[in-house]
This record gives C-alpha cells, sequence and structure tokens, in this order.
C-alpha cells in the first residue's frame, strides 16, 4: 500500500533516463514519419521548379492535388470499383482459406492430396495465370475476381491450417476424456486456437487481395472490372496524364494502408483480452 | 458415512487395475504387472523416478490408451462398460486452461461439452469457484492470473462435475514452493468438503506423505510397483503434521522405498 502514496518517490538517475528515453521515442514515432513526408514533398516540389521538370517527365505535388481534386469524380469511382473488386477477392478467400483449412485439418486424406496443389497455384505468379483465365471464363469479372482471389486465399488457408492444428495436446486429452463430439472440438478447441493465426494470415491477405485486384486489372482490362484505378493510371499514362496517373497512385496506396489498418484494428479487438500477443508492455 | 472417514480396509471399491501391461511401439516397457485397486475416499499418490510410467497409469485409467494386457475394471460395471464422462476429473502439470475463455467458462468445460446450458449449471460453476477461493476472478482471463490461481482454476474444472475419480499429473511441480504448499493444505482442505477420491502423481516424498493415506512407489525400467506405504495419520492434516515427528517417520519410510526403487533401476 506504501506504493499508492501520492508522492511519486524520487527517481533515480537510470530510471529518469529510461523514462526520457521512452518519452522521446514514443513522440519520435509519429513526428519522424512525417517529417519525412513533408521534407520528401518540399524536395519533390523544389526539385520540379527549381530544374523545371516538364510535367509529362515529373508532375510536380501541387499539381498532383489539383489533379485529385479536379478528377475526383473519376478517382472516387475508380476507387469504388478496385475496392469492390478487392473486398469482394478478400471474403471468398477467407471463406475458400478457412474451409479448405478445415477440411484439410479434418482429414488428412484430403490435405496430402490438394496441399501440393495449393502451393503450386500460390508459387506461380498470378501474371502468368491471369490471361488464361480471360480465355476460359466468359465473365471478365469472374476472371478478375479469381485472378485476386487466388493471390489472397493462400496465407488465410496455411496460416488456419497451421491454427487449427495449434491445439493444445493436454485439452485434446481433456476433450477425449470428455467424450467431446467432432463438431464441439472444431467450434470449442480448434477454432478460437486458430483464430490469432487466422488474423495474422488476414492482415498478409487483405494487401495480397489489393495487389490481386491491380493485377487484375491490367491484365484483363476495362472490360472485367469497369474502370478501376490500376485501368485509371495505366490509362493516364498512355496519355501522358502524369498528374492523374500519380493521383491515382496515391489512392491505390492509401486504399492498401487502409485495408491493413482495418485488418490490425480487427485483429486487435478480437484478441486483445485474452492473447499474448496482443498484451501491452506489462505495467 | 462418506467413505474417505471410513478405515483403509473398509472402503467400498472404485477401480481395479489388475496385471497391467503397456509396451510401446518401439519396445519401451512403460508398466509391467500393475495392480493396483483403488477404493471410494482413497487419496493414492503414486511416487517414483521420472520414466516410471506414472503418467502411462493415468492414461490407462482415462481410456485415452488401451493396456496392452490386463485389465482395468470400474465397479458396478461388468468390465465391458463404458464409463460416464462424470466419472473422471482430471488436471495435468499445466493448468491447461483455454486462453480465450473466461475462468467461469474455462470450468463450465466439462458439461459445455455434455450439452448442459450455462444456466443449469452455474450454481455449481460458482459453487466451485468458491471452493477453491476464485469466485472474485470468475470473470478473469487465465493471463490474468498467476501460476497458483490458473492451477486453482484447472482444479476447480476437475471438480465441478463432482467426478467419482479425479487424477492428477504432477499438478503442482512446475510451482514455486511457497505455493505448492499452500496448494497442498487447500487440496486436503477441499478434500475434507467433497471426500473425492484421488490418485496423485508426484515425484516428491514429501508431498506424496503429506497429501496421501496410501503412497504407491514406483521403479522405472521396466515400469512397475515396487512396494505401498500407508500413512496412517489422521485427516485433516494441517502445516503442524509437516513438522510432526510422525511425518518425517513416514518420509523416511517413502524415501527409503524410493532409494530401493531407484537402485534396483540402476
Ligand atoms: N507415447 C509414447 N510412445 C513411446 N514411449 C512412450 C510414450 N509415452 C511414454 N513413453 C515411455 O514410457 C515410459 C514411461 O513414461 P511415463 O508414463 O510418461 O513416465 P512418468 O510419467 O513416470 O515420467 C518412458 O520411458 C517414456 O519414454
Ligand atoms: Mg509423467
Amino acid at each position: 500500500m506504501s506504493v499508492t502514496d501520492s508522492r511519486t518517490p524520487p527517481l533515480d538517475h537510470e530510471e529518469a533516463a529510461r523514462a526520457r528515453r521512452e518519452q522521446v521515442l514514443r513522440i519520435a514515432k509519429w513526428t519522424l514519419p512525417s517529417l519525412v513526408m513533408v521534407l520528401t514533398l518540399l524536395g519533390w516540389h523544389l526539385y520540379v521548379t527549381l530544374w523545371e521538370v516538364p510535367h509529362y517527365i515529373l508532375p510536380g505535388p501541387l499539381l498532383v492535388l489539383d489533379k485529385l481534386i479536379e478528377d475526383w469524380d473519376l478517382l472516387w469511382a475508380a476507387t469504388l470499383t478496385t475496392g469492390r473488386l478487392t473486398l469482394l477477392a478478400l471474403v471468398f478467400a477467407i471463406l475458400g482459406g478457412a474451409l479448405l483449412a478445415v477440411a484439410f485439418t479434418q482429414s488428412k486424406w484430403i490435405e496430402m492430396s490438394f496441399f501440393p496443389y495449393a502451393v503450386i497455384l500460390q508459387v506461380t505468379p498470378v501474371v502468368a495465370i491471369a490471361p488464361l483465365l480471360q480465355i476460359y471464363l466468359d465473365s471478365p469479372f469472374v476472371a478478375a475476381l479469381l485472378c485476386a482471389w487466388i493471390v489472397a486465399f493462400f496465407p488465410i488457408l496455411s496460416n488456419t491450417t497451421v491454427g487449427l492444428k495449434s491445439t493444445d495436446r493436454n485439452l485434446e486429452d481433456l476433450y477425449t476424456i470428455y467424450g467431446a463430439s467432432r463438431w464441439q472440438r472444431l467450434r470449442y478447441l480448434a477454432a478460437p486456437s486458430a483464430l490469432p493465426y487466422f488474423l495474422s494470415g488476414l492482415k498478409i491477405a487483405g494487401g495480397l487481395a489489393l495487389i490481386g485486384a491491380v493485377v487484375a486489372e491490367f491484365v484483363i482490362g476495362r472490360a472485367g472490372t469497369g474502370l478501376g484505378l490500376a485501368s485509371t493510371l495505366l490509362e493516364a499514362s498512355y496519355r501522358f496524364n502524369f498528374g492523374r496517373l500519380y493521383a491515382a497512385l496515391i489512392l491505390i496506396s492509401l486504399m492498401g494502408v487502409t485495408i491493413f489498418a482495418v485488418m490490425s484494428l480487427i485483429s486487435h479487438l478480437a484478441l486483445f483480452r485474452w492473447h499474448e500477443s496482443a498484451l501491452k508492455k506489462d505495467g | 458415512m462418506t467413505p474417505f472417514r471410513q478405515p483403509l480396509g473398509q472402503r467400498p471399491e472404485l477401480l481395479r487395475m489388475a496385471q497391467v501391461e503397456k509396451t510401446f511401439h518401439g519396445g519401451v516397457i512403460a508398466l509391467r504387472n500393475m495392480n493396483l485397486t483403488v477404493n471410494e475416499g482413497d487419496f493414492i499418490s503414486l511416487l517414483g523416478p521420472s520414466g516410471c510410467g506414472k503418467s502411462t497409469a493415468l492414461k490407462l485409467v482415462t481410456g485415452l490408451m488401451q493396456p496392452t494386457s490386463g485389465r482395468i475394471d470400474w465397479a458396478g460395471e461388468d468390465g465391458a462398460g463404458e464409463k460416464g464422462a462424470g466419472d473422471l476429473g482430471v488436471v495435468f502439470q499445466e493448468p491447461t486452461l483455454m486462453p480465450w475463455a473466461r475462468v467461469m467458462d474455462n470450468v463450465y468445460l466439462p458439461f459445455r461439452i455434455r450439452g448442459v446450458p450455462f444456466a443449469e449449471v452455474r450454481d455449481e460453476v460458482l459453487e466451485v469457484l468458491r471452493l477453491v477461493g476464485l469466485e472474485k476472478f470468475q470473470r478473469a482471463f487465465p493471463r490474468e492470473l498467476s501460476g497458483g490461481m490458473k492451477m486453482r482454476v484447472s482444479i476447480a474444472r476437475a471438480l465441478v462435475t463432482k467426478p467419482r475419480l479425479i487424477l492428477m499429473d504432477e499438478p503442482f511441480a512446475a510451482l514455486d514452493e511457497i505455493t505448492r504448499f499452500k496448494l497442498n493444505n487447500d487440496l486436503l482442505a477441499l478434500r475434507e468438503k467433497i471426500g473425492c477420491t484421488v490418485i496423485f502423481v508426484t515425484h516428491s516424498v514429501f508431498e506424496s506423505v503429506f497429501l496421501s493415506d496410501r503412497v504407491v512407489v514406483m521403479a522405472a525400467r521396466p515400469g512397475r510397483v515396487i512396494e505401498e506405504l500407508t500413512v496412517d495419520a489422521p485427516y485433516p492434516r494441517s502445516e503442524a503434521f509437516r513438522t510432526s515427528a510422525e511425518y518425517a517417520r513416514y518420509c523416511r519410510l517413502a524415501s527409503n522405498a524410493l532409494h530401493r526403487a531407484t537402485g534396483e533401476a540402476a
């Protein structure tokens, strides 16, 4: 109880230094990247204006901003299109990856038969598969979706499979002793054990779904997906409209950041109560 | 009168292991000719060096493994009968809790698997948590608890169904000595209240003598029972028993038996 004294005891030299260092680090974590951003933009602007770089080689940041505002309607529609494709691919990746993982862990035979092909699908560059999908599938939209799905589902599959197998051996035994059914084992033991693994797979898959969507837009083009950010970017480059190109690039990058942030948030909300990885530093 | 208050010779039989052998794939003889009769109310310690088949013996009792030969029969059954899920409580060396479940949900697990709704057994769950002194922590997650408290939750889970037999495999071996002593005392206090039957695996002479009325000393390679010691000291046993001459005498006896066990194996 003596520790709850209202006067905090004086810190010794070392502890005071440690506290100072931690505070500096806390501030630097936000200020340093912001500073780098500002300096980069400033450098970019100065370079473009002082050296009089033509805008079809490198547009200045102000021009990009202009374009972003000027073309906002078009760019926002493109963002929605790419976003829809990405999200749809991610949803199917979650369903497909998780269901396949459950199938793999329920039956060793299924896993042995099909896991190698999941790996082959994963290691074959999707850019090489996309044209085939376009040829064999009637609907270009389905082809684009499949393309993004192929890229996104593997981390979910492999992480969830590992997670479902990570159950505590003694808990397994306990479930057996209490006479648990297969379903109870999956629902109450394997699935919660797999959750942290699944969520870290989800974080990767979110980013990959976007990459898959961009590749699909590049390869399959407007026919499949409508005018998304990547097709906008490609078109802008054909027309030397570099302001719009950069604006689209920035939006794609922002979309990636947003997806990552949302996935991290979901992961945190699902785990922070009980999982060690979500533990803040003690004290 | 509850069985555990009766003298050792007069308790009804619960479980009988007869000439049980277990040989693992690869030729390790984990148990040879094990004979053990467990009576209702017994507190039996299996005491022996590591590798002498203590855990194997428990696993055979749970039915997680089948004996290579020999029989394990439960009283009131014709031998082939299945035992109900309520008949066993198990405590491992690790607390073995589900980290994603609150304390009360961890304790509720055996009922959940049997399909009993929580509302029906809420009283049982809270009562057993009160018995192990954790009613204030019913909504906590395991990671918020100390090692000793986690072990209490594990014990509560084993007790909640009021099983006929509780198996404990070195439950306190990973805890510090102060916590271990405290849990030893509390385990005996629990037994005074609910009169459970326990098989307790340990490699501590002191723990086995303090807790049990029967100490079964085992030897390794091959795993077998060397001798059985009856600790004829009355319950309840308190901290005072630990410092008594009687306790010291039983510890010496058990320790000698253990020396013979390890000596023979060498
Ligand atoms: N699943 C298994 N497969 C093969 N050998 C095993 C297995 N389980 C235990 N053993 C062996 O059986 C012997 C007894 O093991 P165990 O019952 O765990 O001993 P204790 O619990 O007394 O330390 C040891 O030699 C151990 O290596
Ligand atoms: Mg063991």
